[in-house]
């Protein structure tokens, strides 16, 4: 959460001395230094988490090495889950509290023209954001740790490719569907690599 | 609303306790007045003796007894366990102080909240005497400095007196302030606290049922931290009066006296616990030398007991909290003086099986607790509560403090398991705090306010 944090906070200094280095007038610029900003804030997240990534190799390293039998008493796969919970976690508490916070005021939704469904929306898109960044907490640490350059780039370009369709809103088809077959996938994805397969699943579901 | 608080008890109050990491040689001990005293210290000795063996208790019983005899060439490899150990339950240290830490921020942030009285400026401390209600900002800044001055120079006082009288053995002296400051605090103050949220919520109480409440709540709040207590209850108290310090001191501290209070009281922390010249070092080097803990009622401890091999349960886990509240005597409250920040990673052996172990039915109980100072909470939650008051960005801001100074805890925490030495809690965390609360207020909130407006995520 910490390392989400620190990301939001610098992409949002570089995307605040380019607005104050710009024209506040020019629209088509503000909505493009915006974009950029958004790119920017998402590769700057994937870094993040590779850095996270970086710090908890170390960590292991030091637990395996003063532990009693040689193993540390927490994964790599765990703490790929937990590091993923944590981005998500922090992810969406921003993008939902304020909204929140304003929800109890009194008020009407949308009544300047914009859509209606705006708070519902949003949950959505919280949640499913949440979940894709779990996700690819366990999916980019594998890519880390087996050295598969390909899981790291489906990570991020799927990140660009969620956070690009969110600039469809309020054309909410636009943006809830992808991201959520993104999700699906993505969970399949991580499923799979966490050693599950669909036998297991069938196993669980009729809980033998 | 009362405009100067002449009464020069009423805020200072207990703050000011940093975390400090105490070496693990240190003896977690007696109360300096029970009669225990002689047999405790004994136990103590060779308690420390077996400390290295008895690290490992939680699994092995039998090495406690076996690693008595001294040999020296298990020294090091115990000293190695116990470095894991100290590690791997450092985790749980961790967890054992997120969680009042936490609790203390949210009862904060949900007063200032709701509760408006918090946030309306009536009038300001006697240590703070400069207005901000200036015209110009060179003026605002000089008179924000000066308060800030003032207000360390009472505090580095009342730290020094604190000292000075633990030196010279003034106990009773330490012991009166104490008891009268925090019955200041737990009736005066809980009096005010609840007339304002009774008033926000518009809820009527009779004069006698509010006499009754505040007077059980005072009377068993002053029991449990001065004398005996169930653990629960004592850190239950220790919580809500340093959520009201934190609150007394949001609504009377100007704006920018705060910010720059904050900041230079971490600095002094940090002088204060690290310079062998420091009182704060001073203080807790004194109650190293004479065996004694250093003023529990000032310190928030969360003591976990294990029992391993237990003979006599029943008195087994009466023990340790026995020994831990008995030192209520010598609890010292320190008017902000930044006192001792207390952080051990002690163990405490029950009193009750001082014979030596044969069996290993003994009862071996181990009490790893961390300990954080009250004055560590009150700042922490001052700086979330301004952050929850003045921030424009609202919950983001706060938010983001809450992450940054839990963070900060953290690897203060880690440093400790680290150093294993007294150290300040304050500064990393404040640092951290400040750093985000700024960057958070004026970067982050107007990015996440577009981004919102445009329903766009990143």
């Amino acid at each position: 959460a910490f390392f989400w944090l620190v990301s939001l906070l610098l992409s949002s200094l570089i995307w605040f001395i380019a607005v104050k280095a710009s024209d506040p007038q020019d629209e088509p610029l503000q909505k493009g230094l915006l974009i950029f900003g958004v790119m920017f804030s998402v590769l700057l997240q994937e870094v993040f988490r590779f850095l996270y990534y970086k710090l908890l190799r170390k960590a292991i390293e030091g637990l395996v090495a003063l532990s009693e039998d040689g193993c540390s008493p927490i994964s790599i796969q765990q703490m790929a889950y937990v590091a993923g919970v944590g981005f998500g976690l922090m992810s969406g508490a921003f993008s939902m509290i304020n909204l929140l916070a304003d929800a109890l005021g009194p008020g009407t939704v949308g009544i300047h023209g914009d859509s209606q469904l705006y708070f519902l929306t949003s949950a959505f898109m919280t949640m499913v954001l949440i979940f894709l960044h779990t996700f690819w907490g366990i999916l980019f640490f594998h890519g880390c740790e087996h050295r598969h350059w390909w899981e790291i780039t489906a990570v991020v370009v799927m990140h660009l490719a969620v956070s690009g369709s969110t600039f469809c809103n309020p054309l909410y088809v636009g943006s809830l569907v992808p991201s959520y077959l993104l999700m699906a996938t993505a969970a399949a994805w991580a499923y799979l690599l966490s050693g599950g397969s669909a036998q297991n699943l069938r196993r669980f579901l009729l809980c033998k | 609303m009362i405009t100067f608080m002449n009464n020069s008890d009423s805020e200072e109050e207990p703050c000011n306790e940093r975390t400090s990491l105490m070496s693990a040689e240190s003896p977690p001990v007696p109360s300096y007045q029970d009669g225990q005293q002689a047999s405790e210290a004994g136990e103590a000795h060779a308690h420390r003796k077996r400390r290295t063996g008895s690290s490992r208790s939680p699994n092995n019983a039998t090495d406690g007894d076996v690693s008595d005899s001294g040999v020296p060439v298990r020294e090091s490899t115990l000293e190695n366990e116990e470095e894991e150990l100290t590690l791997k339950y450092g985790a749980k240290h961790v967890i054992m102080l997120f969680v009042p830490v936490t609790l203390c921020m949210i009862v904060v942030v949900a007063t200032i909240k709701s509760v408006r009285f918090y946030t309306e400026k009536n009038g300001q401390l006697i240590y703070t005497p400069f207005s901000e209600d200036t015209p110009s900002v060179g003026q605002r800044l000089l008179n924000s400095v000066l308060n800030t001055i003032i207000m360390i120079s009472v505090i580095v006082v009342m730290t020094v007196f604190l000292v000075l009288l633990y030196k010279y053995r003034c106990y009773k002296f330490i012991h009166g302030w104490l008891i009268l400051s925090s019955l200041m605090l737990l009736f005066l103050f809980t009096y005010i606290y609840l007339g304002e949220v009774l008033k926000t919520y518009n809820v009527a109480m009779d004069y006698p049922t509010l006499f009754l409440v505040i007077w059980n709540f005072g009377a068993v709040g002053m029991i449990c931290i001065h004398w005996k207590g169930p653990l629960q209850l004592q850190q239950a108290y220790l919580i809500m009066i340093s959520a009201l310090m934190a609150l007394v001191f949001i609504k009377y501290l100007p704006e920018w006296s705060a910010w720059v209070i904050l900041g230079a009281i971490s600095i002094y922390d940090l002088m204060a616990v690290l310079c062998p010249k420091g009182p704060l070092r001073m203080l807790v080097e004194t109650a190293q030398e004479r065996n004694e803990p250093i003023f529990p009622a000032l310190i928030y401890s969360s003591a976990m007991i294990w029992a391993v091999g237990m003979a006599k349960p029943e008195t087994a886990a009466r023990g340790p909290s026995q020994q831990m509240w008995d030192t209520a005597e010598d609890r010292g409250e320190d008017h902000r003086s930044p006192s001792h920040t207390n952080s051990q990673i002690s163990e405490r052996r029950s009193p009750v099986p001082t014979r030596p172990i044969t069996s290993f039915e003994e009862l071996e109980e181990e009490e790893r607790g961390v300990k954080l100072g009250l004055g560590d909470f009150i700042f922490y939650s001052v700086l979330v509560g301004k952050a929850a008051a003045t921030a424009s960005g609202d919950w983001n801001t706060t938010l983001a403090c809450f992450v940054a100074i839990l963070i900060g805890l953290c690897l203060t925490l880690l440093l400790l398991a680290v150093f294993k030495k007294a150290l300040p809690a304050l500064p990393i965390s404040i640092t951290f705090g400040l750093v985000f609360y700024f960057s958070t207020d004026n970067l982050v909130r107007p990015f996440m306010d577009t981004l919102a407006s445009h329903q766009l995520y990143i």
